[in-house]
């Protein structure tokens, strides 16, 4: 029970940080996910978000911070079995069921629905 | 006739013989519903593309106000036409099924009443007998162009407002009956360093004022010789600026009399309209359909519109240049 409270509280604080991030000092809404991301990203290069993940669960997973750690992670990953090229090859390794769900789902959206507005 | 520094006084008062407004499904759930002559439903008005919707509400604008003055389009000298999108596709389009001479025009949402004081300045000078003015704008069509695509789920600030998908045509002409455009005050583009697109009426609320002061400086007028002064589409949060700037001017307009076509056009309930309308189509069909319907009915003499445009460009916004706006006034009575 106490892993959904944690999950709640950091979740949520990681939304607020990107609301304040959009209406406090006007970053566009682009700005704001990149800023996110590249956040996750070096929590990740530092080895402290995994951590986080472990505590939080879904509430350090389900926001857009998470994709920046696992960009890290694959990369890292991949240096230490092929060495510097597998800092281009896996850096989209852990990631690119989430980035090919993104593109293929949205095509089929695409096909099937009109945008309404 | 140039009276004072900026200012056009029509002598001969050139007529508004018809006019028409053409609206979307949002503005059919607006209070001024009933003075738009024709409403879609549908938001695509059954194109494939949104431009090809907002091309499709002008031509229905320009051939239902010919329509309204019994007239043939080639009765109509010169179409006068503009819009937001790039190029101005739409009013383009639009003229080329109308097949009338055409002036392509940009003034951003200021463009309706730029369009009416220059086709009335033609039928003033005797240099056209009737003068077609339409403007438009679409909701989606706006937002890909300036914003984001609806499908990329931005989030919008309370001070954001929501483009009127719609376009009103006015007819100018030197005979007949109807609302007479007296006089048109041309503004100054204003840029007082404001950069945020989410609030636009905040950015030309300054060149509203500047015209609006130099309007009654040159005809030497006071504001209470109007029933009804509006502002094109500054919405809750720039009219109310508009009125505070006015007011440490020393120019004191009345609240009662003073309103903006934004604030006018949805109910403030409505949902995802936020500070109000804007667009080029906020101040045409407000204008052309509600303002003009009244005129019609006795119900006002005497009314100034103020149309005011946010001059930026997406490029401009990308490449971090503040947003200079504009703004025409034009008077209109009986």
């Amino acid at each position: 029970m106490e892993k959904f409270l944690w999950a709640f509280l950091i979740g949520g604080t990681i939304c607020v940080i990107g609301q304040l991030l959009l209406d406090g000092l006007k970053l566009t809404p682009a700005h704001t996910t990149v800023t996110l991301v590249v956040t996750g990203a070096i929590l990740g290069g530092l080895g402290l978000y995994d951590p986080l993940v472990k505590f939080a669960g879904a509430g350090a997973t389900v926001p857009i911070s998470s994709f920046g750690n696992s960009l890290v992670k694959g990369a890292l990953k991949e240096f230490d079995s092929t060495g510097p090229i597998g800092v281009l090859t896996g850096i989209f390794q852990i990631t690119s069921a989430g980035i090919s769900a993104a593109i293929i789902f949205a095509f089929m959206g695409a096909l099937i629905f009109r945008p309404k507005g | 006739m140039l009276q004072g520094h900026q200012t056009w006084v029509f002598e001969s008062k050139p007529t508004i013989i018809s006019s028409a407004a053409v609206g979307g499904p949002h503005e059919a759930q607006g209070p001024l519903a009933a003075d738009f002559d024709l409403l879609h439903e549908d938001f695509w008005l059954g194109q494939d593309s949104f431009e090809k919707a907002e091309k499709k509400l002008q031509e229905q604008a320009c051939e239902t106000a010919i329509k309204k003055a019994n007239m043939k389009k080639e009765d109509v000298q010169f179409l006068m036409a503009g819009d937001l999108m790039n190029q101005t596709v739409p009013s383009s389009f639009a003229a080329r099924t109308l097949g009338v001479p055409f002036l392509g025009i940009y003034g951003a949402c200021s463009t309706s009443m730029e369009g009416l004081a220059l086709a009335s300045l033609l039928v003033d000078s005797k240099f056209a007998k009737n003068v077609l003015v339409c403007t438009s704008s679409h909701n989606a069509a706006s937002e890909k162009q300036y914003r984001y695509p609806t499908e990329y789920g931005a989030q919008k600030p309370p001070t954001a407002q929501w483009t009127v998908t719609g376009s009103g045509a006015a007819l100018v002409t030197d005979h007949g009956e109807g609302p007479k455009v007296t006089a048109a005050t041309i503004g100054r583009v204003i840029d007082m360093g404001l950069t945020d697109p989410f609030n636009m009426g905040a950015a030309m609320a300054p060149a509203a004022v500047d015209t609006i002061e130099a309007h009654f400086r040159d005809l030497k007028r006071d504001p209470s010789y109007y029933d009804v002064i509006a502002t094109g589409d500054l919405g809750r949060v720039g009219h109310r600026i508009a009125g505070d700037l006015l007011k440490k001017h020393g120019l004191d307009i009345p609240e009662e009399i003073f309103t903006d076509c934004g604030i006018l056009i949805y109910r403030e309930d409505q949902p995802g309209v936020l500070a109000g309308g804007s667009g080029c189509g906020c101040a045409a069909t407000t204008t052309f359909g509600h303002f003009l319907n009244r005129m019609r009915k006795g119900e006002l003499k005497r009314i100034l519109v103020i149309a005011t445009g946010a001059l930026l460009s997406p490029m401009s916004y990308q490449q971090k240049e503040s947003i200079p706006s504009v703004a025409h006034a034009v008077s209109i009575e009986l």
